[in-house]
């Protein structure tokens, strides 16, 4: 019943969308001010594509039923993950996963290499692991690094990941595991809820929207999200990602060492050409041979094979030249150094030296002969566990849907954890959250991924989507301001069009959200995904740096020891949400003036733009209530 | 269960291992190959004609083994997976990286 109310709410709010949008794009753009008009329908565009993914992921909203027991000779490992958390905190949650009612080991994965933690497990008769020397120097990958460690030290054939404050109920794997009887499911998520979080949740933290709804609808399409904790994976399927993703870079390398090839080659051809040309051949031929051994590899051609086959025809070229051409050029090798990663800065410092034949020959031998060395700049060879995202949840996740496995939502509260306790922790938190989510959008698109379906790459779009909220929201903002204080119109609408045109398919959208989180406090929610609009704006922008410019990604910075007593208004934190809700008080003040010396704008016109700048106020206002907030007892 | 039999022959290991490799065993391999390793003979063939059974934490053996053969100026090579290996193998794509000799006499020719 209800799902169907959810398809009609669905069905009539984008249909109303549709109509409104056509109408503002065929009817009402005011172009004499195009320069807001041609942004305000940019963003109003955007929003309906944001509701209709929503309205796509509630169609198929899934309620699972309770899945059969478990058989009780499945091996389980409860692996708590930490870096800095206390010993009180850690044993909390370790006690409680000691008392899980399903046999299982339990292990403290401690990225901190601590006394403390060795100790509290000693204690507790629990494993310690902390990271292999193998990691020693070597990139540690975070979380990600840490849960890798730890798979190739433990045997599990399932694991139960905990953050650190997570503290699991003893019927979890009992109520849980059930689901891997079927063999093709990789992971099965549960909500994350947390037991810290005041009435009224200032700060936002609960989300039960996302874990509820919308993960329920995502599930519905195979796609339920992967969130790092209070989640079971099967061991096999992380561990064939990880195997799929060694060959990939395996092959990756190959296919870079013979680009690398290619362009010695071709620069060695220039320069024998101008020299009489009279070895141009042999180097020719030896580059159709890197030519057909990227096609090679492309079909799935064994890597040795491809290689062999390749250093075979240099070999021979190379004995051609030596039969025709015996002056080398030593000095082209001397400043030539192989051990650096090839990348384009490298490539186009060998494509612009000049080369002798023979020393080009050489080279190209020893730049294939190189990728045999293995990746030793990485601890281990293999990474389950994607590392190329600070979000490694989501980037796994998304590569468990692309080799076929399935993963399920169970929407029952089965571990209870700490939230962030003030604004700037929880912001930090977003940010991540946005900036790890735009690495992989950039990184590996899920809309031309292969392996997923239309519909797995929509549910990822979906939430990568959802991040370029601050943008449209800057224009949201802005609209009404130049209205009220010179009268600007983007919207070219007589009377109350405009106002035929918005309402219903407003309502009907809010009407959508409500059914559709019965029950489950939602506002917040959307309160939030305004009033951050400065966050998303960074991290999106702070993505795009990091992976198309090698920038570091920015954080925000937070005070590390939190002051005792009175504590300063963090004014930095909510500056431009701030500036945001000054000017558009001014703004409507102005607009107020204009009308009573009617030196501009219409009653009808101003009261839209009030009503407007309301709405703006009260949804950004959240952000200065949860900067007030200081919790009111110490964390248990 | 897994067995695993190894003899060198001068920088030449032959490992044979019979019954299955999963995460049970898997940390066995490794320390066998590890003390091929140890010992100076890192060329290592596993044999792989009695393996019954593989996983892909089998497989993540085969891998590491392969890099720290490597590492010590060796390679690591497999021969003779049974069908149910060569599925696994083709499944994650390993064979283009482990590419299966049919024989421990083809695996030594080219070493």
């Amino acid at each position: 019943m209800r799902i169907l109310a959810i398809r009609t709410l669905v069905v009539v709010s984008l249909a109303l969308g549709l109509v409104y949008l056509v109408w503002r794009w065929g009817w009402s753009l005011n172009l004499h001010y195009w320069w807001i008009a041609i942004p305000l329908v940019l963003a109003e565009t955007y929003s309906l594509i944001d509701s209709g993914l929503f309205g796509m992921a509630m169609w198929r909203a899934k309620e699972r039923p309770t899945p059969p027991a478990p058989p009780r000779d499945w091996t389980v490992d409860v692996f708590i993950t930490t870096y800095n958390e206390g010993a009180a905190l850690v044993g909390k949650t370790a006690r409680a996963a000691v008392d899980i009612a399903y046999p299982h080991r339990t292990y403290i994965l401690d990225d901190g290499n601590r006394d403390e933690m060795r100790a509290l497990a000693a204690e507790l008769g629990i494993e310690y692991l902390t990271r292999t020397t193998d990691w020693d120097n070597r990139p540690r990958h975070a979380k990600a690094g840490n849960l890798n460690n730890a798979l190739f030290q433990t045997s599990g054939e399932f694991l139960l990941i905990l953050d650190a404050d997570q503290v699991p109920h003893a019927e979890i794997l009992d109520h849980v595991l059930g689901y891997f009887h079927d063999e093709t499911m990789a992971l099965v998520q549960t909500p994350q809820w947390f037991h810290n979080v005041p009435p009224g949740d200032p700060l936002g933290s609960q989300a039960p929207l996302f874990f509820g709804p919308i993960q329920q609808g995502k599930d519905g399409w195979n796609a339920a999200f992967f969130c790092g904790t209070n989640a079971l994976v099967r061991r096999e399927a992380l561990m064939q990602l990880g195997l799929r993703e060694y060959v990939r870079e395996q092959t990756e390398a190959v296919r870079q060492a013979l680009d690398a090839a290619q362009s010695v080659l071709r620069s060695a051809i220039r320069t024998s050409r101008r020299r009489g040309g009279a070895l141009s051949p042999v180097l020719n031929e030896l580059s159709f041979a890197a030519i057909d051994a990227k096609n090679e590899l492309r079909l799935g051609v064994p890597l040795a094979e491809v290689t062999g086959k390749f250093q075979r025809a240099a070999e021979t070229a190379r004995h051609t030249v030596l039969r025709q051409d015996l002056e080398s050029m030593q000095s082209d090798l001397a400043a030539l150094d192989l051990n650096v990663q090839l990348d384009a800065v490298a490539l186009s410092a060998l494509a612009d030296r000049e080369w002798s034949p023979l020393a080009a020959l050489k080279t190209v031998t020893s730049l294939i002969e190189a990728i045999n060395a293995e990746r030793l700049h990485e601890a281990l060879p293999i990474m389950p566990v994607a590392t190329q995202s600070v979000t490694e949840d989501m980037a796994t996740c998304m590569q468990l849907h692309a080799s076929g496995w399935k993963t399920a939502y169970h929407d029952e509260i089965l571990a209870e954890g700490l939230a962030p306790e003030d604004l700037g922790t929880a912001t930090n938190q977003r940010l991540r959250w946005c900036q790890g989510t735009m690495q992989v959008f950039f990184r590996r698109n899920p809309l031309f991924m292969r392996g997923l379906s239309i519909p797995q790459r929509l549910m990822y779009f979906n939430t990568m989507w959802s991040y370029l909220a601050g943008f449209a929201a800057i224009v949201y903002l802005t609209a009404p301001f130049l209205y009220l204080v010179a009268g600007i119109l983007p919207v070219k609408a007589w009377g109350y069009t405009f106002v035929e045109f918005f309402l219903p398919y407003f309502l009907a959208n809010q009407l959508l959200f409500v059914v559709v989180g019965w029950g489950r406090p939602t506002w917040r929610a959307q309160q939030y995904s305004l009033a951050m609009f400065p966050v998303w704006i960074k991290g999106c922008w702070s993505a795009f740096r990091n992976v198309y410019f090698g920038r570091k990604l920015d954080f925000i910075v937070t005070p590390k020891e939190r002051p005792t007593g009175a504590q300063p208004y963090p004014w930095r934190l909510v500056m431009w949400q701030a500036v945001a809700v000054a000017t558009l008080l001014i703004g409507s003040v102005i607009g107020a003036g204009r009308l009573i010396t009617e030196s501009g704008g219409t009653l009808f016109g101003t009261i839209v733009n009030w009503i407007w700048v309301t709405y703006d106020v009260v949804v950004i206002g959240i952000i200065f209530t949860a900067a007030r907030y200081r919790p009111t007892q110490e964390a248990p | 269960m897994i067995t695993l039999t190894s003899t060198s022959e001068k920088d030449v290991t032959v490992v044979e291992s019979t019954g299955r490799l999963t995460m049970a065993t898997a940390s066995d391999l490794t320390a066998v190959i590890d003390k091929a390793i140890t010992d100076g003979a890192p060329k290592v063939i596993i044999d792989l004609a009695q393996t019954v059974f593989v996983d892909s934490t089998g497989l993540g053996a085969l891998v590491s083994g392969l890099r720290r053969a490597r590492e010590a100026g060796g390679d690591l090579r497999i021969v003779a997976p049974s069908e149910q290996v060569s599925t696994v193998l083709s499944l994650t794509n390993l064979d283009r990286v482990l590419f299966p000799f049919p024989d421990v006499e083809a695996a030594r020719r080219e070493w």
